[in-house]
């Protein structure tokens, strides 16, 4: 569709605007596994309100929109329960090994020229379009 | 009181965003990993234009305070560990499998069925085994 890059960029910079706003405001970088992540294991416990604000707000906006607009999203997300924990076990793992994911070393990382940002973006990335080669271009299972 | 209202702002501005974005379609998001057939760019425009307002918000830190309060986070010194390598690849594995991480996963929690809720929990599990991991994998890395 044409429309969808116009939305991309649209949306993206929302979600700049959303880390401007939690770096300017309360001096934190947002990175979402961090925000969760800190909270389930206790490393965040000072920040608790904070993060589960920022949480709060992440989930229920989206619903908000979809209640108002009248419109659901598609997500397409796969109905096997085994290929939906495996992936989230990795993910949840990866990244707090990592220490960040999509919107940490990404968007926050690369914003500020962070090496480790930009360097772990080029693996996920890459591991990624592996995954997504073998999996479901060579096996077909996905 | 502050703290939490710029929070819950900025989380609501990253929800919208990635849900507006088609972020939380995960046929988006494994179409643009998908480089060899069908590839999908969204993504890129979608990092272009988050990137602005956050590289700007990073220039506006030099010279300031954050305004409730604090300091701004150091840039941390590079390191190439091995934590920042491994850690990567698994969750890009993860997020190639299903096409979810976890901004999205929180964003689309309220439209994405049994499944949105089934991914989520599993990551969480995952985020409660990490520290011991990297307990032993800092340890380890001390020694050698």
């Amino acid at each position: 569709m044409e429309a969808d890059w116009i939305w991309g960029l649209a949306g993206g910079a929302l979600i700049g605007l959303g880390g401007a706003v939690y770096l300017l405001g309360n001096g934190r970088i947002m990175g979402a596994s961090g925000i969760l992540g800190g909270l389930l294991d206790g490393s965040g416990r000072s920040s608790a309100a904070e993060r589960s604000a920022f949480i709060v707000g992440a989930v229920l906006m989206p619903l908000l929109i979809a209640l108002l607009s009248g419109h659901r999203p598609d997500t397409h997300v796969t109905k096997s329960a085994a290929i939906l924990i495996a992936a989230g076990l990795l993910v949840g793992l990866g990244t707090r090994v990592a220490n960040g994911c999509t919107s940490g070393h990404g968007v926050c990382g690369i914003s500020r020229l962070s090496l480790r940002g930009i360097l772990a973006t080029a693996v996920f990335m890459l591991a990624g379009i592996l995954t997504v080669a073998v999996l479901r271009q060579t096996l077909g299972v996905i | 009181m502050l703290r939490m209202f710029l929070a819950l702002i900025a989380g609501g501005l990253f929800g919208a965003g990635l849900m507006l974005s088609g972020m939380t379609d995960t046929a988006k998001v494994q179409g643009w990993l998908d480089i060899f057939d069908n590839w999908d760019p969204t993504l890129a425009f979608v990092m272009g234009g988050a990137l602005v307002p956050m590289a700007l918000a990073w220039r506006l830190t030099q010279g300031r305070r954050p305004a409730a309060g604090g300091s701004f986070p150091a840039p941390p010194p590079f390191r190439l560990d091995r934590r920042l390598i491994l850690g990567s690849v698994l969750f890009g594995v993860g997020w190639g499998l299903a096409g979810l991480c976890p901004g999205p996963a929180l964003a689309s929690l309220s439209y994405n069925g049994w499944q949105g809720a089934v991914f989520l929990a599993a990551m969480a599990c995952g985020m409660l085994a990490a520290p011991g991991i990297n307990r032993h994998l800092d340890r380890t890395a001390a020694k050698a």
